[in-house]
């Protein structure tokens, strides 16, 4: 084994045994009205392995200060710590230098955060943003936004049946008005994986930047930010078995550099006087106020958790167990899948015949199974496939092909009683 | 699954598959809109009220059996009361609904079947959404009702 610098934690390559995985993760063990717990909402939130949480905990009983401030021994810590996972996050996502990592509450303050930054500061009326038809509403809201502030127009790039991004539509909607693109890498409704590294080139022709939605992504993917060649990249900790509460904006420098501050305050100035103030440097213009330390500590602790996984066997767990699923659930009667992307990642979202997906939601969790039931934040996605809801089934590496064969017969259960 | 049995009652499964006066009611006098922004639930309320009584009153939209079953049996119950006697009812399956220590069901007629719903907080809104968008109507708002 290669030696890593002792702040990324002592990890080695494990074999990928499920079973074993699932030790690490204390919630899996109990049980839900007497049935053991079944999580399959992985898409809203995903668990956090006892690496992260005593990463949280030790933070707070041992280490807790303010950072950037104190010359005392505990901020010097904690601001070691905290600078830490930040290399932890550029080196997870393979971006060029720490300071393009600007610590968020989440993927919707990022988006947000560029919207505002960068939309209200280069946008013009009649200018044009583009976005897909399965955007979740943080990818879109903010846009609209924008465009209300600014007098952009917000242009939509259609999905067809499978729930697949129309690419040549997206070809077709890229003209000289467009200024920028802000598509999600895999849809958290659908789970459609899109081909981002594409758009990004198509856009890059015409000197287009993009943002990428990665929420979904980061915690099924290995995502490389310069591969991908996108311009921002955006994702929550607790969707990657990290704390709530803490997210990246990852940024190109370049742009960074070019947009003002999001928020004044603290940390964000290097000089304030009542006449100007000067903005702190990259990335901490962009980090104003107290950040959610502990959050930005246990996110590094599992970015090394994600890294000590052996990731093909990770990506070959998860690629069998959505065809395992897709199977099982594929051959009721009455189910409908949305979303048949040929490219899907860790999402099944379907429909049952004349049974609402709340109701299929509340009877799944007397089973012990968790899943989401409803629009997912995504409405017009929901419009699109001419449903009010779904009910989606979400998964993470832990999960097992049992747990599958468990939401099936909880399934069957919903038939029986509506019929 | 006891609990279950609370909430998928019969009654409910009932009006649920065949809900009653689950359509637009032309010579209405009184309309409401309703959303549940949590679900995308949403239902439309028509009344047609005649010096205070709700002579007819009717309902469309979607959502799960809860809020379907729970709309249909309100068009039913409310269906020649006096709007005091609406607001009455109002009251007193919004305390059934949502657990209140004072909340007595023998007061709410056969709405008590809806009692099992207490016990599924995350289906309270569920049931409310026709009240609510009823209390609504009844008021005159213009604005959509929501269950927030």
């Amino acid at each position: 084994m290669k030696a890593v610098p002792q702040y990324f934690g002592a990890y080695e390559a494990r074999a990928f045994d499920v079973m074993r995985l699932r030790e690490d993760f204390p919630i899996l063990r109990q049980k839900v009205h007497g049935k053991p717990l079944v999580y399959l909402d992985n898409g809203a939130t995903s668990q956090k392995p006892q690496a992260v949480i005593d990463a949280v905990n030790q933070f707070y009983a041992a280490e807790n200060s303010n950072i950037h401030r104190g010359v005392h021994y505990l901020s010097e810590r904690a601001t070691a710590a905290y600078e830490v996972a930040r290399e932890k996050v550029r080196r997870f996502i393979n971006a060029e230098a720490d300071n393009e990592i600007i610590f968020v509450r989440g993927t919707t303050e990022a988006i947000n955060l560029v919207a505002q930054c960068y939309g209200r500061t280069f946008l013009k009326p009649a200018d044009e943003v583009i976005v897909s038809a399965m955007e979740h509403h943080s990818n879109i809201v903010p846009w609209q936004m924008l465009c209300e502030q600014t007098g952009a127009k917000l242009r939509v790039i259609p999905i067809n049946h499978d729930g697949e991004l129309v690419i040549e539509e997206f070809s077709r909607l890229l003209n000289e008005r467009t200024k920028f693109v802000s598509i999600t890498h895999v849809s958290n409704a659908l789970g459609t994986i899109v081909p981002v590294k594409e758009i990004v080139a198509a856009a890059h022709e015409r000197g287009i930047p993009v943002l990428v939605d990665g929420a979904q992504a980061v915690p099924h993917l290995r995502v490389d930010v310069r591969d991908l060649g996108c311009d921002f990249y955006a994702f929550s900790g607790h969707k990657m078995f990290g704390p709530t509460g803490v997210g990246v904006l990852y940024g190109r420098r370049e742009l960074l550099d070019a947009m003002p501050p999001y928020q004044g305050g603290g940390d964000m100035i290097s000089l304030v006087t009542f006449e100007k103030t000067h903005y702190n440097v990259l990335p901490y213009k962009f980090e104003a106020g107290t950040p959610h330390i502990a959050g930005g500590i246990g996110l590094g602790a599992a970015i090394d958790y994600l890294l000590g996984l052996d990731w093909a066997a990770l990506a070959a767990h998860e690629h069998r167990l959505l065809r395992y699923a897709t199977d099982a659930l594929g051959s009721i009667d009455g189910l409908r899948i949305i979303g048949t992307a040929k490219e899907k990642a860790g999402v099944l979202s379907f429909v049952l015949n004349n049974v609402h997906a709340h109701d299929v939601g509340t009877i799944l969790d007397q089973e012990g199974v968790a899943v989401r039931a409803g629009h997912h934040c995504a409405m017009p996605v929901m419009q699109r496939f001419g449903v009010p809801a779904t009910t989606r089934a979400s998964f993470a590496f832990y999960n097992t092909t049992g747990e599958i064969d468990v939401l099936a017969q909880a399934i069957h259960q919903v038939r029986k009683v509506f019929g | 699954m006891a609990d279950l049995d609370d909430l998928y009652q019969e009654v409910i499964l009932d009006h649920n598959k065949s809900p009653r006066n689950f359509r637009v009611l032309s010579n209405a006098n009184r309309k409401a809109e309703g959303y549940n922004p949590l679900c995308g639930d949403h239902v439309t309320v028509y009344l047609h009220l005649n010096n205070g009584v709700i002579e007819d009153i009717t309902f469309q939209g979607s959502g799960c059996a809860i809020s379907k079953a729970s709309a249909s049996l309100m068009t039913a119950e409310l269906k020649g009361k006096t709007e005091q006697a609406a607001e009455d009812l109002f009251e007193g399956v919004h305390k059934m609904l949502t657990g209140d220590p004072a909340a007595d069901s023998e007061k709410v007629g056969k709405l008590k079947i809806l009692a099992g719903v207490c016990k599924f907080p995350a289906r309270v809104k569920c049931a409310s959404l026709a009240w609510h968008t009823v209390n609504a109507a009844l008021k005159g708002e213009s604005e959509p009702a929501t269950t927030e």
